[in-house]
């Protein structure tokens, strides 16, 4: 596109039915505890 | 003008028609007072000169050229071009650029990354079903060689008895834990505190302990340490680095700001021991696998100098948070800091990302952002898990949501030694999630926030469905400056 640009590739409304398997690691706003929010997680599936 | 959440109150719920696309792929969804009807949300904002445009519930980031922008305005609520306000562009926009700026924007509707639905919420159900205890915060001692002015947990012992953790204890948390993870495979142990480093032995024989455990349960244990760093001699960061998967070294910056702070017990600060110990263990994890953790109040609103200090004496991976403290303390972040600190996770934005393209590369942990994938929606939309997922065990073996409501008896879960005792508040906890909070609902950064944290919304609202107003607003400063930062790097 000339005027658009789009950043990410894998949106989060695809998938949607392989979603919640719950194994990702714990987040926390504050990294007191663990190293990631939710922002910048890694999904385990991936 | 484009529709933004987030306005002054509650703001109201958007229904609108179900976008073509949506039809067809049979996305039509019934939403209780919006019947045929899909919530959709747009966040667009310009930083710097760029203009950005988050589609919230896809979770499509673009970046937009002026003239995109400008025509993004003629678009209404619905997704659909209101050609009144397009004639009115005509006199500061060529024709043929406004056209292709429209077939553009059409465009990305009709793939689903803009003005798409919030299709989610129906599916909550199947990803609360199963909810299993998967990750422990072990506070190894209610004590702490520390006397940090705003510690949350008055002088390490939590406003209660001064106590160490047994191993008898220990060893009981990580039975409790495999006992009630159901199937998941990854288990989470952190040694927190008060200070974990004063009572190291039993840490040790915990991490041996679960390590044994893992064979015949099939978990693999993940740890991590959070500690202040003055003992962390050689013999405990041989052990550290080998056992644990992160470390989280606390130090809040500068030295006359993190010694304004954090202070030993006969007033002096700790800078000048902690900073070579910490470099040393960060050198020998290979500059990997850490945190060095600073913490900002009132006092030093200039926290993006705390941020570059600890950057120069050559950390890669930082944090600097806002404190969270009551109001007497004298230190909290008030409702008239927050431009104050907004403007500077602005600013220290624009260094950031000159120094990470010029060969000064550093990670600052509130301006990561994963756009290629990340955690699914199921997690965005219930956040970090505290009280289900998620528990911290005291000393004497005692559950509660996380480390920050530890010595509250309203939250006393029950114990790893005689489980859950049905106290009604752990439903609570079960059942949030954004779509309960009102304020996150409506707010464009939920999927990013995923509800922000339970224990300011208590302390503040006394409601942990009502967050924190303050991080909120800094949260969603973070999450513009992340999503900026992710526009200029991908250029």
């Amino acid at each position: 596109m000339k005027h658009i640009k789009t950043i990410n590739g894998k949106t989060l409304n695809r998938d949607i039915k392989k979603a919640g398997c719950g194994e990702c690691q714990t987040s926390c706003q504050s990294a007191c505890k663990t190293s990631c929010t939710v922002a910048n997680q890694k999904c385990e599936k991936e | 003008m484009l529709w933004k959440a987030g306005s002054a109150g509650l703001p109201d719920r958007i229904c609108l028609p179900v976008i073509p696309k949506a039809e067809a792929q049979g996305q039509m969804r019934v939403l209780t007072g919006c019947p045929g009807k899909l919530v959709i949300m747009i966040h667009a904002y310009s930083m710097y000169g760029t203009n950005l445009v988050l589609d919230v519930s896809s979770g499509a980031v673009h970046v937009f050229d002026d003239t995109a922008f400008r025509v993004l305005k003629c678009f209404g609520q619905d997704g659909r071009l209101e050609e009144e306000k397009i004639s009115k562009l005509r006199e500061e926009f060529p024709e043929r650029e406004i056209r292709e700026a429209v077939d553009e924007i059409r465009t990305l509707i009709s793939e689903g990354l803009l003005f798409s639905g919030d299709i989610y919420e129906e599916h909550l159900p199947q990803w609360t079903r199963n909810t299993v205890v998967k990750a422990l915060c072990l506070h190894i001692a209610h004590d702490c060689n520390l006397r940090c002015k705003y510690c949350f947990a008055g002088t390490g012992e939590y406003l209660g008895e001064r106590s160490l953790m047994s191993l008898e204890v220990g060893m009981r948390a990580i039975d409790f834990l495999i006992e009630n993870s159901g199937n998941r495979r990854n288990l989470e142990v952190d040694f927190f505190g008060g200070e974990p480093l004063m009572n190291f032995d039993v840490v040790k024989g915990i991490v041996h302990y679960a390590r044994t455990r893992e064979r015949d349960c099939k978990k693999n244990f993940r740890f991590t340490i959070t500690t202040n760093v003055l003992l962390l001699d050689k013999d405990k960061r041989d052990f550290i680095n080998e056992h644990m998967d992160n470390v989280v070294l606390s130090i809040d910056g500068r030295k006359e700001v993190n010694d304004a702070m954090r202070q030993r017990l006969d007033g002096t600060g700790c800078y000048d021991r902690i900073l070579p110990l910490a470099k040393t263990m960060v050198e020998e994890r290979g500059h990997e696998n850490y945190y060095v953790r600073g913490t900002f109040t009132r006092n030093n609103l200039d926290f993006g100098e705390d941020v570059l200090h600890l950057a120069d004496e050559g950390f890669e991976q930082i944090s600097v948070e806002p404190v969270v403290a009551s109001a007497d303390s004298g230190l909290d972040i008030r409702e008239e800091d927050i431009p104050r600190a907004c403007a500077e996770y602005k600013r220290l934005a624009k260094i950031y990302a000159e120094r990470r393209a010029s060969g000064r590369w550093f990670n600052f942990f509130h301006f990561m952002l994963d756009l290629e994938g990340g955690p699914c929606i199921a997690k965005r939309l219930r956040g970090c898990g505290s009280g289900t997922e998620y528990l911290a065990v005291t000393p004497e073996g005692d559950i509660y949501p996380c480390h920050q409501f530890v010595g509250q008896p309203r939250f006393l879960l029950g114990s790893v030694f005689k489980g859950f005792s049905g106290n009604p508040e752990r439903e609570e906890f079960c059942n949030s999630n954004v779509y309960e909070k009102p304020e996150c609902r409506a707010c464009w950064a939920k999927y990013y926030c995923s509800g922000g944290c339970a224990a300011n919304a208590w302390k503040f609202n006394r409601d942990i469905k009502k967050p924190y107003r303050v991080g909120c607003e800094l949260e969603k400063k973070r999450i513009e400056c992340a999503l900026w930062i992710k526009a200029k790097e991908a250029r």
